[in-house]
């Protein structure tokens, strides 16, 4: 392939590549993404290509590979165009039926349908399925539609459209205001104004300039940039190169988490493509603006997501944070004026560029324009990635989209802004997700972590949880990180064994204040904030574990017992069986006692015990009932017993 | 360099540009505690002992002074009741780790932090870096770094580098705020340093 000269060239290009695509051509796109591979995608990528192919129909079926379109709760997810049939949880041995029944005979294959679990109604295009149809997908939408690794297909859905705009039609001030206009904030935690730390940038005096795409996302259950990174890595290049024209800065760097595999392949071939395609490299589009692109590779520490400990590991030097107060925007990377910003902010450039900064504007609220995407995970019927506009309030995200709580458990608390964040209650779910608005709340946007939790999770051992993480992936170099999380996290870890003392609630929130205000960086500025937030709406939980040594959620192992209720008990003997320490004794037709000695807590009995006898009690903060006599123990269908 | 005027617990202070608070601080002669700090080595900010709080067109923050550059008009107060309080939690948490240590004992008077107040790791290192950082920006030997990170960092000479060249300098030992530098290089020589001794043997 020919370099592509001039805008003109391009747009020809262009043409050529959609004049070979017929739109009515059928297409079965198959996420490729990280977690539908995890869920058996590559089997049934190649299962659809060899019957594709043994039906021999080649030529009339294109077969690919596509990025995460979000749904990975259900995944492998298919998608047959032009119908946009949507086939969830489809496994190698579907594929035959698939090609037979629906390419073949344009028939639907029922049970792989999505079944809404409210309505029970089956949903056959993406669009009506109800995790979808609530969203607004104007970044992650492109995922399921092209091959990732092809430039040629991100060329066909407009690809490098704004580029060719901003290099043609626009000075590098008119992207600037634009961009400022936009009022784009910063996706990857702090939410600071896009356009401003480009400006900062762009003034400064210092001729050599950087821009970084910070792709080193670490949030536990976070991965937003992981998708767009594997799934439509020309998005964010696209973007990144109008980020470099707008400020003068003539080279990129993606700084990415090794963790990351299939991102790390997928944004290197992409890169290569558009160097190959003169989108990347000296004079680009005959513009006379040149520019490249490295790509970094993290070495697994959480902290390198922080702007200084990022570019001081780009520079080839431990990942630490600088202590200076400068903006890295004015002295950065080798002291150079430097803009970081994050994968979805980059990916959301080339929008704003096409569509104008008036409509990224219509989309959110008043001080958080345009859409986010959010990974909605733990305690949730669908378990995803979402995209809405900013403003929607938690409770549609969660249930309209999420579908609720599964098991028929309560709701319980939100936990958002990745392990930094903070965990928002029930009360507050109308809450309009926002910047502003989650911080007022306790909590944080961060990157756009979504973790909920029901009824049954304690929330000191959440914040518990987080503390650990933070202590860590601490870098170590500051006191009131290394050493207040060390101490926090043990104090935590008392009060969840029922080892809390009176005043350990002031004691964290002392170390809390010292990390807050005197923590060197962001990591353990914001590292309290998991028990401050659990604090702030779940004082009670704290109080009962520290005063009654009672966890109210029954979840801490070490404060709860199992308790078998002799009324209930029908001695069916499963629980007996599957005791891993053979801690129950019963017999047939005998009622079964736990032997607290010898218990482990490890919950064994509780969940095998069946619905219907529901004989297993969870107990905390009180003794266990004195098992029942010997001579009461034997089952005779004359003798009800009361409960205890 | 130009001239500038800031206000330190009252008192005008004149610097120049490119200082830091703590330097300006000192050389008016006000005295801020500090751990990690050394005026022949670049500025960590690892200790945060030395945090002021600062007054800038009105708005007040907490910032460390030995990173913090000085600015026109700033007002500067090196003690506050949220000063000190911070600064006895720094010492309360580091004692953990190093009780005897007298730079932290007498900071512990002044602040009326409590030795005991959390549960002991006497590791002794606090991790202020001076070793290190002097070894390899003043000495220029880079004989002794740290390993690990957050809480399981540790100071770690590099036998291969310390063998050749710490016996003739040992310049790092005084500035050692605990016993711990000397004794990981005790460690380090007896695990790795040929000693004179052994070598005359083995030569014979």
């Amino acid at each position: 392939m020919a370099r592509l000269n001039s805008p003109e060239e391009l747009e020809n290009f262009r043409q050529e590549i959609l004049s070979k695509r017929d739109p009515s051509t059928t297409c079965i796109s198959i996420c490729a993404g990280a977690g539908c591979i995890a869920s058996g995608a590559d089997e049934v990528i190649a299962a659809f290509k060899a019957q594709i192919e043994k039906e021999g129909l080649t030529a009339k079926v294109d077969t690919k590979g596509t990025g995460c379109p979000g749904f990975c709760e259900r995944g492998p997810v298919v998608v047959i165009y032009p119908e946009e049939i949507c086939y969830l949880q489809v496994a190698a041995e579907d594929v035959p039926e698939i090609v037979s029944e629906t390419i073949k005979k344009k028939k639907i294959v029922e049970r792989l349908l999505f079944v809404d679990p409210g309505t029970g109604e089956k949903a056959i295009h993406e669009s009506d399925i109800s995790f979808y149809k609530n969203q607004e997908r104007n970044v992650l939408c492109n995922n399921i539609k092209i091959d990732s690794k092809s430039i040629d297909d991100y060329l066909a859905i407009g690809g490098y459209s704004a580029l060719t705009k901003a290099l043609s039609q626009m000075t590098d001030l008119e992207i600037l205001e634009e961009v400022k206009k936009s009022n784009l904030r910063g996706r990857g935690g702090a939410g600071f104004p896009a356009g401003r730390k480009w400006e900062g940038s762009r003034n400064a005096p210092e001729p050599i300039k950087y821009v970084i795409v910070n792709a080193d996302e670490g949030d536990p259950g976070a991965f937003m940039d992981r998708a767009l990174l594997e799934g439509n890595p020309h998005s964010i290049l696209e973007g990144l190169i109008i980020g470099g024209y707008a400020i003068g800065s003539h080279e990129g760097y993606f700084y990415v988490r090794q963790e990351y595999p299939l991102a790390v392949e997928n944004i290197n071939l992409a890169i290569k493509q558009a160097e190959a395609y003169g989108l990347l490299g000296k004079n680009i589009l005959g513009s006379g603006f040149d520019f490249k692109v490295f790509v970094h590779q993290g070495a697994g520490a959480f902290v390198c997501g922080e702007s200084t400990a990022l570019m001081t590991s780009l520079e080839g030097r431990v990942g630490e944070p600088r202590p200076k107060y400068t903006r890295s925007n004015i002295k950065g990377l080798w002291n150079r004026p430097s803009v970081l910003n994050n994968v979805e902010t980059w990916a959301n450039v080339p929008l704003i560029i096409n569509n104008g900064a008036d409509w990224f504007n219509q989309i959110g609220t008043e001080s958080s324009k345009g859409t986010k995407i959010f990974s909605l995970v733990g305690k949730i019927t669908n378990t995803g990635l979402v995209e809405v506009p900013m403003g929607m309030t938690l409770r549609d995200i969660i249930y309209k989209i999420g579908g609720g709580i599964p098991n028929g458990k309560k709701f319980k608390a939100v936990q958002t802004g990745g392990p930094s964040g903070g965990c928002i209650p029930e009360d507050q779910l109308d809450l309009k997700v926002g910047f502003d608005e989650l911080t007022k709340a306790g909590s944080m946007m961060g990157s756009g972590g979504m973790i909920v939790l029901d009824e049954d999770t304690c929330m000191v051992d959440v914040a518990r949880y987080f503390i650990n993480f933070l202590t860590d992936e601490s870098c170590g170099k500051c006191v009131p990180c290394r050493e207040g999380l060390r101490q926090m996290h043990r104090i935590l870890t008392n009060i969840t064994v029922g080892k809390g003392k009176e005043g350990d609630i002031e004691l964290l929130e002392e170390l809390s204040e010292t990390a807050v205000e005197a923590s060197l960086c962001a990591l353990g500025k914001s590292a309290p904030n998991p028990f401050l937030s659990t604090l702030r709406y779940f004082r009670d939980e704290y109080e009962a574990h520290i005063k009654e040594k009672r966890c109210p959620a029954l979840s801490c192992k070490e404060l709860i017992s199992f308790y078998i209720d002799p009324a209930k008990c029908k001695a069916c003997m499963i629980c007996f069986k599957k005791c891993p320490a053979e801690a129950i004794d019963g017999g047939k037709k005998k009622i079964h006692i736990i032997d607290q000695e010898k218990c482990t807590n490890c919950g064994t009995c509780f969940e095998v015990c069946p619905a219907k006898f529901d004989a297993v009690t969870k107990i905390s903060g009180e003794p266990v009932p004195a098992p029942v006599a010997e001579e009461e123990r034997m089952i005779t269908k004359k003798s009800p017993r009361k409960s205890k | 360099m130009s001239e500038i005027q800031l206000e330190i617990d009252g008192k005008e202070v004149k610097a120049t540009e490119g200082m830091t608070v703590l330097e300006a601080a000192q050389s008016a002669g006000i005295f801020i505690p500090t751990l990690c700090y050394h005026e022949k080595l670049e500025p960590f900010g690892g200790c945060r002992v030395c945090i002021v709080e600062v007054e800038v067109n009105g708005w007040t923050k907490l910032v460390v002074s030995c990173v913090y550059p000085v600015e026109e008009n700033i007002i500067v107060r090196t003690r506050s009741e949220k000063v000190d309080r911070i600064r006895k939690t720094i010492i309360e948490l580091l004692m953990a780790h190093a009780p005897n240590s007298p730079q932290l004992q007498d900071l512990a008077k002044e602040y009326g932090a409590d030795r005991d107040r959390f549960e002991k790791d006497t590791s002794f290192c606090i991790h202020c870096g001076l070793c290190v950082r002097y070894c390899a920006e003043v000495a220029k030997k880079n004989a002794i770094g740290f390993v690990g990170r957050g809480i399981n960092k540790e100071i770690s000479f590099i036998p291969e580098i310390a063998a050749k060249v710490c016996n003739d300098c040992k310049e790092c030992f005084p500035l050692c705020p605990t016993s711990y530098l000397q004794a990981a290089f005790v460690l380090t020589e007896s695990l790795a340093f040929p000693s004179p001794s052994s070598e005359r043997a083995s030569e014979e």
